[in-house]
């Protein structure tokens, strides 16, 4: 059973962290990132191709997080698999252990480090969670019986702070009716639009867990305005990093406050330290 | 309409050069490749002076009504039969279906000039969107008039992925996001509903694609 969809079915707050595969077979790297951050979360996401670039592939780093002793959020995109190798990689997962399942639609080839890549999309994030949601009842999607169903956890992702929201509420309500029973969202920098949108989707029974980034450096606020997707730091946060004497440090306040105010609102919050993994205890609260 | 652009001019050389050909017959299309300028009679002239400050003989050119009509082709080859005749190569300004038409109706090389991109609307003179796929399985309905499966870079027939942004789209930045248009649209016609669309069917995409009307008794 997954301890991430008990601990949010008793209306525990979960706190979720984030490894990335490595480019290359040496793992070494994300085991020292694993080992720091396991013992502050309940549940670690392990990406797919991160930033639509080559990565050691989810479903191996995601059993070598199971085997260090914490619950991995197996993520899939829809980028890079058909639906046979999607349905494939959701059987093989199952097989190994992984209960929990982020679907994703993943960013676009064009942004990543094999540009002249065919983007897949085959299906979409919704089509695959529903998939999912089927093979859990025991059969895969053209309706034919599996032999062995899986019982996936079912995650996607949610976007607060992209308007317009009525968009974004529709897109979420569609990936409820599809399954979806949690949803982790982009870095939350204004609390009230969380609010309102765990307001919106609780009385649909889905949990919310609020990511939070660590805005570690003037360079990193840039690197999110100007070539991330789907994502804005607002002027008020980005100038009292950059104002600051000690950026990292500020950051790391400025998380900690985040969460706390987190904690009064969603079930949980997603913290994605970019490398600043050792001061994760900190930003959570925890004395450790 | 199909959009072309011209091909990269190395190319054609290299291509030329490739069966070591002194002398070319110029063929370019008088519908899509006319409209997109760049198979029409200008075209169609720029490049054989182009070929010609190459050194290279153009023995003539002709700009056939509607290059991919293989019985069209196949007359208006027959009327330039001497001028192919006399060249090395036909080199074709058209789309990949009209340079297919022409090898096929000719025995000398033929060679592309021309890149085919898409099919394209009109949206003014010199200006091509694509629209349409041509998947096969029209979901325009459900889509209030805007196909995603074409318009959303990424394809997706539910959206928008977690790349909008104030309502514009992650790969095209300075376009407005696909799903965010259907949306207002369905609203705006109160037509807004709640159901994700199912997966695309591939199947109905026949690849090679080939229709026979006669076949089926002449009735569409």
């Amino acid at each position: 059973m997954s301890r991430l969809k008990d601990m949010l079915a008793a209306g525990e707050f979960v706190v979720t962290g984030e490894v990335a595969p490595p480019k290359g077979a040496d793992v070494t790297a994300m085991r020292a990132a694993v080992e720091l951050l396991a013992p502050h979360c309940h549940a670690l996401n392990v990406t797919d191709n991160q930033g639509a670039s080559l990565h050691l592939a989810s479903l191996a780093a995601s059993r070598l997080v199971l085997d260090m002793g914490i619950e991995p959020i197996f993520q899939q995109t829809c980028r890079d698999r058909n639906r046979l190798a999607l349905q494939s990689d959701l059987l093989a997962a199952w097989s190994l252990g992984l209960e929990n399942v982020l679907v994703v639609t993943g960013d676009d080839p064009r942004a990543g480090d094999h540009p002249n890549a065919k983007g897949v999309f085959d299906l979409d994030s919704t089509q695959l969670a529903e998939i999912t949601r089927g093979m859990n009842e025991g059969h895969d999607m053209m309706d034919r019986p599996l032999a062995g169903a899986t019982d996936f956890f079912i995650g996607a992702a949610m976007f607060p702070e992209a308007e317009p929201w009525d968009v974004q509420l529709a897109r979420a309500e569609q990936k409820i009716e599809a399954g979806v029973r949690f949803f982790q969202t982009q870095a939350i920098f204004d609390m009230t639009r969380l609010e309102r949108a765990v307001e919106a989707l609780r009385p649909h029974g889905a949990k919310v867990i609020a990511g939070v980034l660590v805005l570690k450096s003037p360079r990193v606020i840039d690197f999110i305005n100007e070539r991330l997707a789907g994502l804005m730091v607002p002027d008020a946060i980005a100038d009292r990093i950059r104002s600051a004497d000690d950026p990292a440090e500020e950051a790391i306040v400025l998380a900690t406050e985040q969460v706390r105010e987190i904690r009064a609102i969603a079930d949980g919050v997603h913290i994605m330290p970019l490398g600043l993994d050792a001061a994760v205890g900190r930003i959570l609260g925890n004395n450790s | 309409m199909i959009i072309t652009r011209p091909r990269d001019w190395e190319r054609i050389e290299d291509n030329l050069a490739s069966i070591g050909a002194r002398s070319v017959f110029i063929m370019g299309c008088g519908q899509c490749a006319t409209v997109a300028h760049t198979g029409g009679e200008t075209e169609v002239a720029e490049v054989a002076a182009r070929l010609e400050a190459l050194g290279l003989e153009v023995t003539g050119w002709t700009v056939g009504e509607v290059t991919c009509h293989l019985g069209g082709t196949k007359r208006e080859s027959r009327k330039h039969g001497g001028d192919i005749e006399a060249a090395d190569a036909v080199l074709v300004l058209a789309c990949g279906a009209g340079v297919q038409t022409v090898a096929d109706s000719v025995t000398k090389p033929v060679f592309p000039g021309l890149e085919s991109l898409f099919l394209g609307n009109v949206i003014r003179n010199g200006i091509f969107e694509e629209r349409c796929l041509m998947c096969g399985e029209c979901v325009l309905d459900k889509t209030a008039g805007i196909c995603p499966v074409t318009t959303c870079p990424k394809g997706l027939l539910n959206g928008p992925c977690g790349g909008m942004w104030e309502g514009m789209c992650e790969v095209l930045t300075d376009r407005e996001c696909t799903h965010v248009r259907i949306r207002r649209r369905l609203t705006e016609q109160h037509r807004a509903g709640k159901g994700t669309l199912a997966p695309k069917d591939f199947s109905k995409t026949l690849k090679p694609g080939g229709v026979n009307i006669r076949r089926q008794g002449g009735s569409r």
